[in-house]
C-alpha cells in the first residue's frame, strides 16, 4: 500500500481508504515511541523542513520529534528569525529552500491556501500544518486516531464540535474527515462564530451548547481565540465561559462514556473548566501522543519510491 | 497461469516444528534465558507453535515476542510500494537473552538482516539464533539458519508460500511456478 499522492494539503481531498491507511500505519508507530531507544532507521538521509509562519509549540515539536524518531534530519525555520522579516516573498523563500534539496516541507501559514501554492512551486512533498482558517489535516487525523483508539470505531458516533467554528481550521478538517468516516457531526457556538451555510458540509447546527452536546460520544472543544475579542464576536470572556464553556454539569448531558478532546492550547476557565480538562473523560494528552504517531506515519508514507 | 505444487502438508510441518523445538532445546541446553521472537507475519504463527512445543517438552514457560521489520528494510526509499506495517510487541528486555528468531522462508537474507538490526535496538542479546521452516537458497547476504525445517532448492521465478494460521489442519507449504 502506498499513499498515491505527493502532498497532504487537506482532509477534504483524502479518500476513506487513504485515511484508514494513515491511521493503521500510525497505530503501528505508537510502539516506537514507547521503546527505550526511541529511534528507527527508516528515513535515514531524508530531510524534513519545518517552515512555520505562525507560532506553534505542539505541532512543530510533534513534527520534529516524529522526523527524528524516524532518523530523518530536521530543520526548523520560524519566520521571526528568518529573511522574511527582510521582506523576502513567500515564493522566493520557498524556491531558496527547495534549492537546498529537502525531501519534505511542513508548512504552517496564516493564509489559507499557502501550502497549495507551495506544492505547485516546489517539487518536494508538502504537508499542511495549518493554513489560516482553512485546514489542519494532521490535527484531524490525530483526532480520528484518538477516537478510534478509545471507541474502536468512528462510524455512527456522535461528535460535537463546540466553539469558534468560523475561524477554526481544526473544525473544518475534522468535519471533512469525520463525516467521511461515517460519524454524525454536530457543531455548536454563538451565531457570530458560525459560518454561513456550514450545514452544507453535512453537520447539524446548534446555537446552545446544551443542545449541541446532548448524547454526544465525543465532545471536541475549540480554543477561543482571545485575540479576536476586540472583533466583538462575543461580549466578554466571562459571558462566553458561562454560556458556551464546558463544565462538569454540562458534561453530564453527554453520553456516560463521553470523551473530551481539545486541540490545544487551552484557555482554562474559558471554553473548558479545569476539572473537565483534567478529569477522567479527558483524552487531551492522548491526542498529543497520537499526534507524533500520525506525523511519523505521514512522513513515512510520503517519502521514497520515486 | 501459475502451477501449484504442495511440498509440505500439515503433518509434515508439525513434524518439522517438533524436531526444530528439540534442536533448540538441545543446542541451548534447556530454556534458561531463552526467548522466541517471530517475524511478522508468517514467523509469528510458527514461533507460537514452537513455543507451545518447547513449553510442553520442558513443562515451563518461555517468553515470546513479535517483530515487524518494515521500518528496518533496506528498500523503503527505493521501492515504490510501501508494505503494510504490522505490530512489534516485545514486552520484555532482550539484554543477555538467548534469542531464537523465527521466520517462515529464508530467501535473500535481507529480512533477517533487518530483524537483527531491529533486535539490537531492543537491547543486547547474548546470542541470536535463526529458525526457519523453509530455506529456499538464493542468499544475497552472508546469513545462515541454525534450525531448518526443510531445504528447498528453488528457482528464482518460483514462489514459495507458507500458509500457517490458527487453523492447523490447513497448514501447507506450496511452490507456485509463475509460467
Amino acid at each position: 500500500m502506498k499513499l498515491a499522492r505527493k502532498d497532504i494539503l487537506g482532509i477534504r481531498d483524502l479518500a476513506v481508504e487513504e485515511i484508514n491507511l494513515i491511521l493503521d500505519t500510525a497505530e503501528s508507530f505508537i510502539e516506537v515511541s514507547t521503546r527505550e531507544i526511541k529511534k528507527v532507521p527508516t528515513l535515514r538521509g531524508v530531510t524534513v523542513m519545518n517552515l512555520f509562519y505562525e507560532p506553534s509549540t505542539r505541532t512543530r515539536t510533534s513534527f520534529e520529534i516524529a522526523a527524528k524518531r524516524l532518523s530523518a534530519d530536521t530543520i526548523n525555520i520560524s519566520t521571526a528569525t528568518s529573511s522574511v522579516v527582510k521582506g523576502e516573498t513567500f515564493i522566493d523563500t520557498a524556491k531558496n529552500l527547495e534549492a537546498m534539496n529537502p525531501d519534505i516541507i511542513v508548512l504552517r501559514h496564516s493564509a489559507a491556501g499557502a501550502p497549495h501554492m507551495l506544492s505547485r512551486v516546489v517539487r518536494q512533498s508538502v504537508i499542511n500544518a495549518g493554513d489560516g482558517a482553512h485546514e489542519h489535516p494532521t490535527q484531524a487525523l490525530l483526532d480520528m486516531m484518538t477516537i478510534r483508539e478509545k471507541k474502536k470505531r468512528i462510524a455512527g458516533l456522535k461528535v460535537s464540535i463546540v466553539g469558534d467554528i468560523a475561524h477554526s481550521r481544526v473544525a473544518r478538517s475534522n468535519i471533512y474527515g469525520l463525516t467521511k468516516m461515517g460519524a454524525k457531526v454536530t457543531v455548536g457556538g454563538p451565531s457570530t462564530m458560525m459560518p454561513r451555510f456550514i450545514d452544507r458540509l453535512g453537520v447539524e447546527v446548534h446555537h446552545h451548547v446544551d443542545d449541541a452536546i446532548r448524547d454526544a460520544d465525543i465532545i471536541m472543544m475549540l480554543r477561543i481565540q482571545t485575540e479576536r475579542q476586540d472583533m466583538s464576536v462575543f461580549p466578554s470572556l466571562r459571558e462566553y465561559a458561562n454560556l458556551f464553556g464546558l463544565n462538569r454539569k454540562r458534561v453530564a448531558l453527554a453520553k456516560e462514556d463521553v470523551i473530551i478532546m481539545h486541540p490545544g492550547p487551552m484557555n482554562r476557565g474559558v471554553e473548558i473548566s479545569p476539572d473537565v480538562a483534567d478529569g477522567p473523560y479527558s483524552v487531551i494528552l492522548d491526542q498529543v501522543t497520537n499526534g507524533v504517531a500520525v506525523r511519523m506515519a505521514l512522513l513515512y508514507l510520503l517519502s521514497g519510491g520515486n | 497461469m501459475s502451477k501449484k505444487r504442495v511440498v509440505m502438508d500439515s503433518a509434515g510441518i508439525d513434524r518439522s516444528l517438533t524436531r526444530i523445538s528439540y534442536e533448540i532445546l538441545e543446542k541451548n541446553k534447556g530454556v534458561e534465558d531463552l526467548v522466541i521472537i517471530g517475524i511478522q507475519k508468517g514467523g509469528v504463527f510458527l514461533a507460537e507453535r514452537i513455543r507451545e512445543k518447547i513449553c510442553r517438552i520442558e513443562d515451563t514457560k518461555v517468553p515470546m515476542g513479535k517483530l515487524d521489520i518494515t521500518l528496518y528494510r533496506d528498500d523503503l526509499l527505493t521501492s515504490s510500494k510501501k508494505p503494510r506495517m504490522g505490530k512489534t510487541d516485545i514486552p520484555f528486555s532482550l539484554d543477555n537473552k538467548k534469542v531464537v528468531l523465527v521466520d517462515d522462508v529464508l530467501f535473500t537474507g535481507r529480512t533477517i538482516r533487518a530483524a537483527m538490526d531491529a533486535l539490537i535496538d531492543f537491547g543486547r542479546p547474548k546470542l541470536i539464533q535463526l529458525a526457519v521452516l523453509i530455506d529456499r537458497g538464493h542468499r544475497e547476504l552472508p546469513i545462515r539458519a541454525d534450525f531448518v525445517g526443510k531445504n528447498l532448492p528453488s528457482s528464482l521465478w518460483e514462489e514459495v508460500n507458507v500458509s500457517v494460521s490458527t487453523d492447523k489442519a490447513k497448514d501447507e507449504v506450496v511452490i507456485l511456478e509463475n509460467a
